[in-house]
């Protein structure tokens, strides 16, 4: 994709020839975010026509209780140290952001009073300051005002590394103002051409300074409201177990008018995801679970029930295979997979493009992960006329055997191909879990027709996601020769995420494997696109840099994009529950309801 | 006695410290890591994870750690919760009661079951009571507790709809609704649990009976035309209970082993859950607590069954 051509997509957008939820998605086909093109969109002076999020209730309260059930309880309320999706979504019930992203990847304000644009004055033209504008009459949950002064501790908060927060980067080198009592302009150290990460979506979510400021850095861990929210969300804090159960009450002063819906609200945790799947889908003692990681084949009968639908939104949790680009048999200055060495088979091109085509993606996915799973050779997932022109996937034996023996890769007496001394044998690791067994025994049966011999290996989740320095198995050392697992992207900006491709992200001993570019693939066109996108304002300019790096990963082969894998969420049939791959389950909780 | 029971306390000490130092030893040998959560979020760069480990000591050598741990541990500062940041003794006093209730109820339901069932039998032995008995204990302590509780959740709650299968901890009834919702959701895993128990004492109950029951004194008892009901309860019973009273102290400790898995199953917020959630997490300081609490427990019953027996058996005396 050229600059021109994104550009006459931009122009039919704005002409109306182009619907906008086309382009977004295909921008998402080429490997972008939906936050991004959205943002793209707004940067080109299109505003969001965003329909309203439907709502169904017509006063406050009133709707009895809301059960959700989670499988993995939130174990704190603290929305700046939660590290995973459990811990955001607990504390988006109590906690708002100033904006929240729909699943098209729309801006939609909650504290705030308007999104900021250029067209508004919100974005100053050097790409370094956005002006928010606050919504007025918001109260905490205790009755105090919700004022710009909360948004200046929230970023000082989390920006101060002696809090500890996991939010800690993106507001460390920010800069936030108080321009009168109810806008606040953010000043980034440089021009930042995603102005919209902090602030927003589940890293944004605002704290009440009054609550929150004697306990700011090293005394954070103390705070009791780290388990006691005062937020200004739809649901007020009744009652907290750490692991086990949250329960909530309708904030009767909410600052959106007839919300919330419910009179309470249950969060049930722990437990297993099948049982949780049935106590929505079978019993109905819940009405929504999340994050159901249990085989399709089974949900399809839950399904059948009746008393539930399933929702399986496409985010961008992509299952791929990784193919060493480092040698991790033989060590070069005492490190195994050594950033200096070359991988004896993988450093052909051929090789891998065979390895590619010996994957049958469509047959998987029909006969493993059903809805679970959808084939992609892109780095997102998408409908098939917007899929990436630049990629594609292919499942074909007899043309990986030809490609292989073109390239001079010949069978041996038994049957496995060699060069030279250099024999086509890979162990192939992953972590333990049915269908990615399943999955590795067709990928090696398709290899062994093509004369290539797979050693299956499968470690413990514990071990392989561990991140345990003394450990040699974990996927970040990589010392086998193919490694599969699902990296996510829920962040809406695909800066950090594309970052894991560039050399200085390399895992390597130096760095104790704490880096992200765990297949050491090193490219310079790359390294020089990313520093190029770092710091381009043009928005446009920016998508096709991103578009490039897409092609240039999924082009070389070292990364094999396997399948999306949306995250199935049960949901009563009679409640509304309007949800977003792009932020929490729950953060639009106050448009919630239950049809009578 | 009392210099008996200091002596015996005493020695627990050193045991004590043999468990924690094995403990820690193990869990810091194991994999994993309690901010393994951040590091699969691409989102969050790694530095953030690397200086939440320097600032709670996971960098530190094992011995460092150990000692760190004990000194705490000794003043009573039972560290706290790598994941959740909440003191570890607040995460066990809230979830104790729960798993008390649970555990204490389910083991008086394994008594009510197993005695008379176990003394009937044996008084009756290879009676077709005593058969149909024995044969569904067999099967009864054959069946682990993951295998009934998933199955009485498939049939009560699922196939017949008549009890919840998610416990809670907090129920929003009150008065007599309270009652009735918490007998719905509580007898499910206090039957699991129960049920499994009473099996095996039942056998064991049987087998100690019948082991009196032969012994000239009853025979004695019965000549003098005692009505059988009285030789049973007052002779028989009494003398046989004896060694089953120290198998049921030495077995609490296995119960709650028990109510771990149990309490997985049914959602029940207990101690049992909070240890297996705090082990997926590797958050070591919640499973050293939790599994150092478990060790004092096995210490702590097999003293008072020590002390039990000498109460019932005027014959053994503690020196």
């Amino acid at each position: 994709m050229q600059e021109t051509e994104l550009r006459n997509l931009i122009e039919e957008v704005r002409e109306g020839t182009l619907p906008r939820r086309n382009f977004i998605q295909h921008m998402v086909g080429l490997g972008l975010t939906a936050p991004m093109a959205s943002m793209l969109l707004m940067h080109e002076g299109i505003a969001q026509t965003v329909p309203p999020i439907p709502y169904k209730g017509t006063k406050r309260g009133g709707g009895g209780v809301l059960k959700l059930i989670w499988w993995q309880g939130a174990v704190h309320l603290n929305p700046h140290f939660a590290g995973g999706t459990k811990e955001q979504d607990a504390t988006r019930i109590f906690y708002e952001p100033l904006a929240g992203w729909d699943t098209d990847g729309n801006l939609i304000p909650v504290l705030a009073s308007e999104i900021p644009s250029r067209a508004n004055g919100g974005v100053g033209a050097d790409g370094r300051t956005v002006t928010w504008k606050l919504k007025r009459g918001v109260t905490w949950h205790d009755g105090k005002p919700f004022t710009a002064d909360d948004v200046l501790f929230t970023a000082a908060y989390a920006g101060d590394p002696a809090t500890s927060t996991v939010t800690v980067a993106t507001y460390k080198d920010l800069k936030v103002e108080k321009v009168d009592s109810h806008t606040v302009r953010i000043t980034y150290p440089k021009a930042t051409p995603f102005w919209a990460e902090a602030l927003t979506g589940s890293f944004g979510t605002i704290l009440p300074k009054h609550v929150f400021e004697p306990f700011i850095g090293a005394k954070s861990r103390e705070n009791p409201a780290n388990v006691k929210p005062v937020g200004t969300g739809p649901y007020k804090f009744v009652d907290f177990k750490p692991g086990d159960m949250i329960r909530a009450e309708a904030n009767m002063t909410y600052h959106v008018a007839n919300q919330p819906f419910f009179d309470t609200l249950e969060l049930k945790g722990g437990g297993d995801a099948l049982s949780a799947a049935r106590a929505v889908m079978q019993t109905g003692e819940f009405d929504y679970a999340w994050n159901l990681a249990v085989e399709d084949e089974i949900l399809k009968r839950l399904e059948a029930g009746g008393k539930a639908r399933l929702a399986f939104l496409v985010g961008s949790d992509i299952e791929f295979l990784s193919l060493n680009v480092t040698d991790p048999w033989n060590e070069v200055d005492g490190e195994r997979a050594s950033a200096k060495s070359k991988h004896p088979a993988f450093s052909d091109k051929a090789v891998r493009e065979a390895m590619s085509m010996l994957v049958d993606r469509k047959g998987i996915q029909d006969f493993i992960y059903g809805r679970g799973g959808i084939a992609t050779s892109n780095f997102l997932n998408n409908p098939p006329r917007f899929r990436s022109p630049n990629t594609k996937f292919e499942f074909n034996i007899d043309k990986a055997n030809q490609m292989l023996e073109t390239a001079g890769w010949r069978r041996g007496a038994d049957g496995i191909r060699a060069k030279g001394n250099v024999k086509l044998k890979f162990v192939y690791q992953t972590s333990v879990s049915q269908p990615r067994q399943k999955c590795q025994a067709i990928i090696k049966d398709a290899c062994t027709k093509a004369g290539i011999d797979l050693e299956l290996k499968s470690i413990t989740a514990a071990v392989f996601f561990g991140s345990d320095v003394a450990n040699p198995d974990t996927y970040q050392k990589f010392w086998a020769d193919m490694q599969m697992f699902t990296t996510t992207m829920t962040q809406p900006d695909p800066q950090i995420f594309m970052e894991q491709w560039t050399t200085d992200q390399i895992s390597q001993k130096a760095n104790k494997w704490s880096s992200r570019n765990l297949v050491r693939w090193s490219n310079a066109e790359y390294d020089a696109t990313f520093a190029a996108a770092q710091v381009e304002f043009d928005a446009v300019k920016r998508a096709v840099m991103f578009i490039k790096m897409n092609d240039l990963v999924v082009n070389d082969f070292h990364v094999i994009p396997l399948f999306a894998r949306p995250r199935p969420r049960a949901t009563a049939l009679k409640l509304n529950a309007p949800l977003s791959a792009w932020d929490n389950d729950t953060w639009a909780l106050g448009f919630w309801s239950r049809d009578a | 006695m009392f210099s008996y029971v200091f002596r015996r306390l005493l020695i627990a000490l050193p045991s004590l410290l043999g468990i924690s130092l094995i403990l820690f030893t193990v869990l810091a040998l194991a994999p994993g890591d309690p901010f393994e959560e951040l590091a699969q979020n691409p989102n969050v760069p790694a530095e953030v994870r690397l200086a939440l480990r320097a600032q709670f000591g996971l960098d530190d050598p094992i011995w460092q750690r150990y000692f760190h741990w004990f000194a705490n541990m000794v003043r009573g500062d039972w560290g706290f919760s790598f994941v959740s940041r909440i003191n570890v003794d607040t995460l066990i006093w809230q979830r104790l009661p729960v798993t008390i209730a649970v555990i204490g109820l389910s083991q008086v339901l394994a008594l009510l079951v197993a005695l008379p069932v176990g003394v009937l039998a044996a008084v009756r032995p290879y009676s077709w009571f005593d058969r149909i008995a024995s044969s569904v204990a067999f099967v009864g302590f054959s069946l682990p507790t993951f295998f009934t509780g998933v199955l009485f959740i498939l049939f009560f709650s699922i196939y017949l709809g008549w009890l919840p299968f998610v416990y809670r901890a907090d129920l929003s009834e009150t008065g007599w609704a309270w009652w009735v919702a918490q007998f719905k959701q509580s007898i499910m895993p206090i039957a699991v649990l129960g049920l499994f128990q009473a099996a095996s004492w039942m056998r064991y109950v049987r087998s100690s009976v019948l082991d009196v029951i032969r012994l000239d004194y009853v025979t004695t008892a019965r000549s003098k035309g005692l009505a059988e009901r009285v030789v049973v309860t007052k002779h028989v019973v009494r003398n046989a209970l004896i060694p089953v009273v120290t198998l049921v102290a030495l077995q609490m400790p296995a119960v709650f082993g028990g109510a771990i898995v149990t309490e997985q199953i049914f959602r029940i917020p207990g101690i049992g859950s909070l240890l297996i959630d705090a082990i997926l997490r590797n958050d070591t300081p919640v499973i050293m607590a939790v599994t150092f609490v478990f060790a004092s427990l096995v210490i702590l019953f097999n003293l008072i069954a020590d002390i039990l027996y000498g109460w019932l058996d005027p014959r053994i005396s503690y020196r």
